[in-house]
């Protein structure tokens, strides 16, 4: 049976099922559904409900939390996001697996509540300091905000590390039937983790740190990080190719973005353009090898995003000056249009 | 011959990394003495900070989890609200708990989560090189403040156990001190007590304890232990600020 759901609310539904324990926020404009949603939710199935001082402060008891081998999260918007950012280093570095919920909004600075698609790089390049990187979720749709969110417990704690759904007010706020096609969690089908801190009962007592300040022992680390980075990468690329086969414009685009380019891309077709879509569904690690694998002769791209040009680098990477790569895209105001996007194909 | 002083369990046998006569070694060994005789080491987590003590995890015989600086009493939060059954803790020193961190102190005490800290007051930044923490007193000579601590421009001494006792929700806040036998036993009692009301689940509590940094105030050990007597616990009077479990 379908019910019909706010993106944010999906989510929740999806990490619960997923045996979300905590959960730590702090109120910012468009993710506030989310706190208010499990402030009543998780207190009536005995769960943790925590709203913190600060975005910082919410990040910190994630971190707590998750050390002890719990299902955590936290959700903010950009410039809370922002302010998470030093603790999603240290998870980083401790290999705390956790949850981070993105929903973008218009920056920079406090910029405005609209959606918007302008901390991808934030989010795919690492965002805190040192050498990291972190698996980021890219749903298009209420359903996908809630199979994202329960398939991202098990990739973080698959690879020890802290993820992200990187949204945006519209997916979060806007509503779609969501078919509730994932099977609950209990706490105890949950793998046992050998380097929780529980207590030092029956064993040597652990600590987890991203200190490491004995000579060659920090590099030893980076070293395990770069090489589970490269497992991600090799493994957990996901994308949505649609149209593709015979196309000589491949639009690339992501989340609410990848939803108005699909759209443009059944008009084009009816207008006689041969275009297609490729949508990464993950965003870190990027489907370099996919996009490379489109670049025919005389292919072009474009890159649609709510941004003023992020996801094109990457684009352009996986391509290295094979094809020619175009941009179209904006941020702080309205939404891209099917026209305008079609009036940009015309042009190419 | 019967042995009746030994290693505490909860304390590694290692080597500290602490400069000579810091006070640090001290409250490690009461902490260790108080978990051991409480019999909760193991469900111990306890959280190091960032400062002289983060190596605490080195030392101390039981699970421990690194914070970002400032941040344990929000780490703690998180472990403590989803594992009720554990026992946490926090060590932090003055720059951490009470500059960076005063947001997420302020409101773990408000909040009352039954966690303990323990505050390790040496009125500067020792491991960055002795420059003024927000206890540093009026008048004192830090890195950051060559002419003394002037209070048109650097303000006053932060009493982090009197803020603290204006909230509803903090329950023990005491300061003590290590500066002679004496005051390590009240010391002890008082970390034990807090340690106590945590198993008992009375809420938040912080002992804030004066202790010495000879290198960071540029005196020998013993200069810096007349120092605490003399000035240091002139302007941070020792005693019980608040103990709403009475």
């Amino acid at each position: 049976m379908k019910k019909l759901l706010k993106g944010n609310i999906a989510l929740c539904e999806g990490a619960i099922t997923a045996g979300l324990k905590s959960y730590f926020g702090y109120p910012i404009t468009p993710q506030n559904e989310i706190p208010s949603y499990l402030s009543k939710k998780m207190l009536e199935i005995g769960r943790v409900f925590v709203q913190a001082e600060s975005e910082i402060a919410a990040i910190n008891m994630v971190l707590g939390a998750a050390v002890t081998g719990a299902r955590a999260m936290t959700s903010s918007s950009s410039p809370g996001i922002s302010l998470k950012q030093e603790t999603i280093s240290y998870m980083a570095g401790m290999q705390i697996p956790a949850l981070i919920v993105n929903i973008q909004r218009g920056g920079p600075g406090l910029g405005n509540i609209s959606a918007s698609q302008s901390d991808y790089f934030q989010a795919v390049k690492g965002g805190g300091h040192g050498d990291y990187r972190i698996i980021v979720f890219a749903p298009n749709s209420v359903q996908e905000m809630y199979e994202t969110a329960y398939d991202a417990f098990d990739l973080a704690e698959k690879y020890r590390t802290p993820v992200m759904i990187l949204s945006d007010g519209i997916i979060g706020q806007m509503m779609e039937p969501v078919e509730f096609n994932r099977i609950e969690k209990k706490e105890k089908e949950l793998k046992e983790k050998d380097w929780i801190l529980n207590g030092c009962k029956n064993r040597e007592p652990r600590s987890v740190k991203s200190l490491f300040m004995k000579e060659g022992i920090l590099e030893e680390n980076n070293i395990k990080l770069q090489e589970k980075y490269k497992l991600i990468s090799e493994n957990e690329v996901k994308y949505e190719l649609y149209m593709t086969e015979d196309a000589n414009i491949i639009i690339t685009s992501y989340g609410i973005s990848s939803r108005i380019s699909k759209s443009a891309v059944k008009l084009a077709r009816r207008n006689g353009i041969k275009v297609g879509l490729l949508r990464p569904k993950i965003l870190w690690p990027f489907p370099y090898k996919i996009v490379d694998s489109l670049a025919k002769r005389n292919v072009k791209f474009l890159s649609v995003e709510l941004s003023y040009g992020q996801m094109v680098e990457d684009v352009k990477l996986s391509l290295n000056r094979k094809c020619s790569v175009e941009f179209l895209g904006k941020a702080g105001g309205e939404l891209i249009t099917e026209e305008e996007i079609i009036n940009k194909l015309r042009t190419l | 011959m019967k042995k009746i002083l030994s290693r505490p369990k909860s304390l590694k046998d290692t080597n500290l990394s602490y400069c000579p006569g810091c006070g640090h070694g001290i409250i490690h060994r009461i902490i260790a003495e108080c978990i051991d005789e409480l019999s909760i080491k193991e469900k111990t987590i306890a959280v190091a900070p960032v400062g002289c003590a983060v190596f605490a995890y080195d030392y101390f015989n039981f699970d421990t989890t690194e914070s970002p600086h400032g941040r344990p009493p929000a780490v703690a939060t998180g472990i403590k609200r989803t594992n009720p059954d554990k026992f946490v803790f926090t060590y932090q020193g003055d720059g951490d708990i009470a500059a960076i961190g005063m947001a997420e102190t302020v409101h773990a005490a408000n909040r009352s989560e039954n966690i303990s800290i323990i505050f390790v007051n040496n009125a500067n930044y020792g491991m960055t090189g002795g420059q003024m923490a927000p206890t540093t007193l009026i008048g004192q000579i830090t890195a950051t403040t060559p002419f003394g601590r002037d209070t048109k421009k650097e303000g006053y001494p932060i009493k982090l156990c009197e803020l603290l006792s204006t909230l509803e929700g903090s329950v023990y806040l005491e300061r003590v001190s290590i500066h002679n036998p004496k005051n390590i036993i009240i010391t002890k009692k008082a970390i034990k007590k807090a340690f106590q009301y945590q198993i008992d689940g009375k809420g938040f509590s912080m002992i804030e304890v004066i202790s010495n940094c000879s290198v960071g105030w540029g005196m020998s050990p013993l200069e810096s232990i007349k120092w605490i007597e003399e000035v240091f616990i002139k302007s941070f009077p020792l005693g019980v600020i608040k103990d709403k479990a009475i």
